[in-house]
């Protein structure tokens, strides 16, 4: 079985800082990791990879070189291979654009049976890639998948909602979309590391996918931005858990740390 | 210093690893005394426990520098669980992985390096600490086994042990020429430990004495062979001291950043405190004090993955580090003031647990009589 997970590398939002004046992204300085929902994909993905005997792991980007540590990382997880779809002409692509050079990259790929993807990414948050790439492949898509089961080639599925989830049954192939109640993604192995860098990455070019050149990048993006504006942040709530007791020692010590009592 | 890719992978995967799993756990172990034993079979299962065991016996193959890695981002949030590490990593591990037979190797190496066995290391005794020539546990050779009897102290993992390194006695005449390492079996007849230590940190590991009364060590669980026991302890000591100065290192660190933290929160005379001048000088001197550490500790693990002696490196490395952990921690909660002095901060916790940093694993002033030996001969 040949599972292909599609993942995305994004500055870690809980390191940026906003500038107040320009109500812009202060980018410089923040590390980039592994989309947390993507991780997710992966996981499940590493999970029938320790199910079954013949199941291949691939793990798929767009994104510039640098990307490269992230699929390190997605490797050193537990993922068989790694292939980086990069090229200048790529840049500055919206999701329409995006899903259809990372279509490309999966159709060439070929003879897949799941497809894995993050609800969404913590940089756009628009949760389209995904589904848009579905609909080039002509695959069926369940998004927002909570819960997953395999028997044979039939896929069952919990899909949330915000109020409850439904089940759903599907045949391979099917592309899946992962929330974060799914599993909890497992760390990177001390041995892999050092097995994931002997690796080959290789980097796929506009001339390796059947894609034209007016499919890709910023010109093929419908998406125009008009104006950005960064909201006034909200304080960033604590939930304390335990019995009331507890729960009142902890609201005492932080008040104390943060010297209000 | 500038890392290779694949270090700078491994530190934020240790990073990830002890963000998650070492947030809320390092207090409450504090507190109880029991390390939870998901904690050590995740350790087990991503190879932190194991990183310079070859990958053949189960562990994770990386070198010294990865080992020294490992070592200060967990000790950054957990010096317990540090000594727990470093206790299975070095101080067991390489006895076996450098003297012993391919059949100890299997037996006790493998299980160690997968998290299916706990061992220890029993060298300290009651009258033999920094005079580790004064043992006197000793095993005489009977038929095809021999017999052990004796009692090791302050021994890390003692109580959830399921075997034990000794070093022990087989040729008393000859002295340190007479010793001999074993591996010991904690279900064995005539094995025991002690009641648990009641220590000022590192509250989180198990600690005890280990009692022997005619336990049959069975001949071929001697490492090597006799008369080198010494030698082995040694040599292990040394290599396991890029573990511990990486412990301190990563303790020191940890000072430095609640320094820091509580500098910038902490407001007296209308200002925070990293507003006075006095205590910008500080926090210089500390980090400037906690990157040499580390500077010795690399170089010590970089010449040992070159296959150099690192008896000199190694040393200053221990010394040092473990010095400036415990002034960095002392600062750090001077920095505090009166909070620095409750349990709410994690500085009190610090401050204990890097006391034993200058002790154990060779005082400071045995690693000082290393380096002017060194010096002098």
């Amino acid at each position: 079985m040949k599972i292909l997970v599609c993942v995305k590398q994004v500055p870690d939002t809980t390191e940026v800082k906003i500038d107040k004046e320009k109500g812009t992204l202060i980018r410089e300085g923040v590390p980039s990791i592994l989309n947390p929902d993507d991780a997710n994909a992966l996981e499940e993905a590493l999970v029938l990879k320790e199910q079954y005997d013949d199941v291949t792991v691939t793990v798929v980007t767009m994104g510039p070189p640098q990307a490269d540590v992230m699929l390190r990382q997605c490797l050193a997880m537990g993922a068989d291979d790694a292939i980086l779809l990069s090229d200048r002409a790529f840049g500055g692509a919206d999701t329409w654009a995006t899903s259809n050079t990372i279509a490309a990259g999966l159709r060439k790929i070929g003879n897949y049976d799941i497809i894995f993807a993050g609800r969404q990414a913590i940089d756009g948050d628009t949760a389209q890639v995904g589904p848009q790439i579905a609909e080039k492949l002509g695959i069926p898509q369940v998004t927002y998948v909570q819960n997953f089961e395999l028997n044979g080639n039939e896929v069952t599925v919990q899909r949330q909602l915000e109020d409850g989830y439904e089940i759903i049954q599907v045949n391979t192939p099917v592309l899946l979309t992962a929330v974060k109640e799914l599993n909890q993604p497992r760390y990177m192995g001390v041995d892999k590391i050092f097995a994931a860098y002997k690796k080959e990455i290789p980097t796929w070019t506009m001339a390796d996918l059947d894609i034209d050149a007016d499919q890709v990048g910023l010109k093929a993006s419908p998406t125009k931005v008009f104006k950005s504006f960064t909201p006034a942040p909200k304080g960033k709530g604590v939930m304390l858990e335990g019995t009331t007791k507890e729960i009142v020692t902890k609201v005492i010590v932080q008040l104390k740390q943060k010297h209000i009592i | 210093m500038l890392f290779k890719k694949e270090h700078e992978l491994l530190q934020k995967a240790i990073r990830d690893f002890v963000n998650i799993e070492l947030d809320t756990l390092p207090a409450e172990m504090d507190k109880t005394g029991e390390m939870p034993r998901d904690l050590l079979d995740k350790l087990a299962k991503y190879k932190y426990s194991s990183t310079i065991v070859p990958k053949e016996y189960g562990g994770a193959g990386a070198d010294y520098l990865s080992y020294a890695i490992v070592m200060e981002e967990i000790c950054k949030k957990c010096c317990s669980t540090g000594t727990y590490v470093t206790a299975g990593s070095s101080l067991v591990a390489l006895p076996i992985l450098n003297f012993g037979s391919d059949e100890q190797k299997q037996r006790y190496l493998k299980p160690l390096a997968l998290g299916e066995m706990i061992g220890c290391f029993g060298l300290t005794e009651p009258g033999a600490g920094s005079d580790a020539s004064a043992q006197q546990t000793e095993a005489v050779l009977d038929g095809d086994h021999y017999i052990l009897n004796g009692r090791k102290c302050f021994i890390t993992n003692a109580p959830i042990c399921d075997f034990a390194i000794v070093i022990a006695m087989t040729d008393k005449p000859k002295g340190l020429k007479g010793t001999s390492a074993f591996i010991v079996e904690s279900k064995w007849d005539g094995f025991s430990h002690g009641a648990h230590e009641d220590k000022m940190g590192i509250r989180g590991t198990q600690t005890s004495d280990l009692v022997f009364e005619n336990v049959r060590v069975p001949k071929e669980n001697l490492i090597g062979k006799e008369g080198i026991g010494f030698k082995i302890a040694m040599n292990t000591l040394e290599a396991g001291r890029i573990g511990v100065a990486a412990q301190a290192v990563g303790v020191a660190q940890s000072a430095l950043d609640e320094a820091v933290k509580y500098s910038k929160e902490r407001v007296q005379f209308g200002k925070t405190l990293s507003k006075f001048q006095n205590t910008q000088f500080t926090l210089a001197d500390m980090e400037t004090k906690v990157s040499a550490a580390r500077l010795l500790v690399y170089d010590a693990a970089i010449k040992k993955d070159a296959g150099k002696k690192i008896d000199h490196e190694g040393s200053m490395a221990k010394y040092y580090a473990a010095e400036i952990a415990n002034e960095v921690a002392y600062k750090a909660l001077q920095i505090h003031g009166g909070y620095g002095y409750i349990k709410d901060y994690p500085i009190e916790r610090i401050y204990r647990d890097a006391r034993i940093l200058s002790i154990y694993e060779g005082t400071s002033q045995v690693q000082q009589m290393v380096i002017s030996g060194g010096l002098l001969k």
